[in-house]
């Protein structure tokens, strides 16, 4: 039991005054993000990320994750009381949740959405504490070869799993390749696509492509609609809370197979958006009272809720055992790990044991410290939502602007930012999907080393990805993902009964 | 996110065909533009060094320029009711355009006056014409949100933002 051990060193280095406090704000934070239009947990995050530049690594990523906590705590607020989903993965919370809260059921919506979430992410990391080290000591042996089928089956899933065409998740995911590559070469040291911008020497910073396709994006589709918000009031009192959670102990299979859905969706990339419609439509189908989903069953909040984060907190065990992110935020976050000089990946479990242990103890005090905190200020965050549109946007915007600035202390990274802006609302309204995009510019370097070293070693040969059991299984999973698509849709107008159930 | 579009009143700019064939056109380019510079720099086999510096990004983007020409083909030949859809009416693009253009302004702004005054001024303008608020609460706002970050970043966190002349005349 070294985990054990070692966990209780992490809490050690999570309880101390300093960190206890950066939990706190980060939550706060986190939430009011979540709420926010515009301001999402992957913008949130990288706008912040270089005010934390100062601080100890170990602090910084303490409350940059209890940010990302917040926000998908903040996601069912306004999907349950205004029935306008915060982050992607809270539009199936709105099915169910919205009805309650209209039918004045609004608390037990709330407090089932932030329990199921808790429960959630607890499992999640519980699941991270005993398999990341597992799988860290496996990762260990991989060489360029295997790492590369992980990148390759990463997002290979993407096209497999996502929703949309699969055409445009590849173009949207080669882009992102596309830009990484910008800059200098890493191998040759020779200027790859800058065509003599000075500016592009270092390539395009991931983080401004976030702020801005995430929050320009976002800020210019809800001017868009025009956006209104009439919502419900809502308070929590102790009594509906206590008979909300005996209510829910009743849905106990449901939380076990979200738990599940969720934490699989998390470590694969498919993300928590996925997990929590899968999760949703399997609830439907399974449970006795499916004929009353989209009805305001509270069964319904409990099943999105639980594999969301169930989902967003896995995506961590990839980024931490292996480098590769599991959603745009913990891109970000692994960004992040990147500027402090800690290389994510395996040997991050041997070298920083104190950090990354630190980092998991917080994940189980930050969502503790976030259950209390949206239970307790519910009102306080509904009635951040009452602030009229015409001043949330431009305060939004200048934040994004600190935030693209911050970055390199660079003018040209703010007027990128714009230009990502429009791409990302572009992208948005043609369904391209934007998280494949996203982690392409991040982990596009890394991918295309990995693939040059395995050639190198290889003299050239593509067999090397079919070497051993290991990398060959990886390869072979990835190319099936890649092909999905091709082959559901050949088999779907057979069974047309079938399709129409699936949730899609 | 569809339901909440536009009532069928208003008046459609453009269609989703034809941003979809804008879109993928200009993701052809890129392709194009990223196919030219990875011939410049080689895309073969390097004696000693393994694949050249053009190898990942030439078939990254060949790989963009299909994946581009099967949306644009899907477009153009195809006849499905979300490509006959309206991407965006007049009105709401209008909306749009009353945010990004003077996001534009601001940004531009920024290189001359500073940040802070830049925000300020944007903030009041943006609450004013857009928002419709008063005008007291609006130079409320429009000066309480700079000096909070400038407080924040100049004083507490030590990250210096850019300035301009009135900063310069308080001494920073």
């Amino acid at each position: 039991m070294e985990e054990i051990s070692s966990l209780m060193q992490g809490f050690g280095v999570a309880l101390t005054p300093y960190n206890l406090a950066l939990m706190f704000v980060g939550i706060v934070l986190g939430v009011i993000i979540g709420v926010l239009p515009g301001l999402g947990g992957a913008n949130g995050v990288a706008i912040l990320l270089p005010l934390t530049f100062s601080m100890p690594p170990t602090s910084a990523i303490i409350m940059l994750s209890c940010i990302y906590w917040g926000a998908l705590f903040g996601g069912a607020i306004t999907s349950i009381l205004f029935n306008i989903p915060g982050e992607p993965w809270s539009v199936a919370t709105t099915f169910d949740g919205h009805p309650m809260a209209r039918q004045g059921r609004a608390d037990e919506a709330l407090t089932a959405a932030f329990t199921s979430s808790f429960v959630g992410a607890f499992v999640a990391v519980v699941v991270i504490t005993f398999l990341a080290p597992l799988i860290a000591r496996f990762a260990l042996q991989f060489g360029p070869a295997e790492f590369f089928s992980v990148f390759f089956l990463t997002f290979a899933s993407f096209v497999g799993m996502g929703r949309g065409s699969p055409w445009k998740t590849i173009a949207a995911m080669a882009l992102g390749f596309a830009l990484a590559t910008v800059g200098m070469d890493g191998v040759t040291g020779q200027l790859r696509m800058t065509f003599g911008f000075d500016q592009l020497l270092s390539g395009f910073g991931f983080l401004i492509a976030v702020i801005g396709l995430f929050g320009i994006g976002e800020i210019l589709a809800s001017m868009e609609t025009g956006l209104q918000f009439k919502g419900s009031e809502a308070k929590l009192r102790l009594g509906v809370v206590l008979t909300t959670w005996k209510k829910l102990l009743t849905y106990w299979a449901t939380s076990i197979r979200s738990c599940v859905i969720g934490c699989w969706m998390g470590i694969t990339p498919g993300g928590a958006t996925p997990a929590s419609f899968m999760s949703y439509g399997l609830a439907k189908r399974i449970s006795p009272r499916g004929a009353n989903f989209g009805k305001g069953e509270m069964e319904g909040v409990v099943a999105p809720e639980t594999a969301a984060h169930a989902a967003g907190t896995s995506a961590l065990l990839p980024m931490l055992t292996l480098g590769i992110p599991g959603s745009p935020t913990a891109a970000v976050l692994l960004g992040g790990l990147l500027i402090w000089g800690l290389q994510p990946g395996p040997l991050l479990f041997v070298e920083q044991k104190e950090f990354v242990w630190g980092l998991i103890a917080s994940m189980y005090l930050g969502n503790i410290v976030g259950l209390i905190v949206v239970l307790t200020c519910v009102p306080l965050f509904a009635a951040i939502l009452r602030v009229p549109f015409s001043i949330v946007a431009p305060v939004i915007l200048v934040i994004c602007a600190i935030g693209a600035y911050t970055v390199n202390n660079a003018m040209f990274d703010v007027w990128l930012m714009l230009v990502f802006g429009v791409v990302g609302y572009a992208f948005n309204k043609l369904d391209y999907p934007l998280a494949p995009l996203v982690l392409a510019i991040v982990l596009g370097d890394r991918a295309e080393e990995s693939f040059r070293q395995s050639m190198l070693l290889s003299q050239g040969n593509l067999s090397i990805f079919w070497s051993n059991p290991l990398v060959a299984s990886i390869m072979s999973l990835g190319l099936l993902m890649l092909v999905w698509p091709l082959l559901s849709s050949l088999r779907t107008p057979k069974t047309p009964g079938q399709s129409a159930a699936a949730p899609s | 996110m569809h339901e909440q579009n536009d009532a069928p009143e208003e008046a459609s700019l453009a269609s989703n065909r034809v941003l979809e064939i804008i879109v993928a056109l200009a993701l052809l380019t890129v392709s194009a533009v990223i196919i030219y510079d990875s011939i410049r720099l080689g895309f073969g086999w390097v004696e000693g060094q393994g694949p050249a510096a053009g190898y990942f990004p030439f078939y990254i983007a060949s790989v963009l320029g299909i994946a581009s020409l099967a949306i644009l083909l899907k477009a153009v030949v195809g006849n499905t009711e979300e490509l006959r859809e309206s991407f965006v009416s007049r009105v709401a693009f209008g909306r749009v355009l009353t945010v990004l253009l003077p996001s534009i302004v601001y940004v531009a702004a920024i290189q001359y006056i500073g940040l802070y005054v830049a925000s300020a001024l944007f903030i009041m303008i943006f609450m004013i014409t857009v928002g419709r608020e008063s005008v007291l609460r609006s130079i409320m706002v429009g000066v309480a949100v700079p000096v909070f970050f400038f407080l924040m970043f100049e004083k507490w966190f030590l990250v210096p933002l850019p300035k301009g002349p009135l900063e310069a005349m308080l001494g920073y």
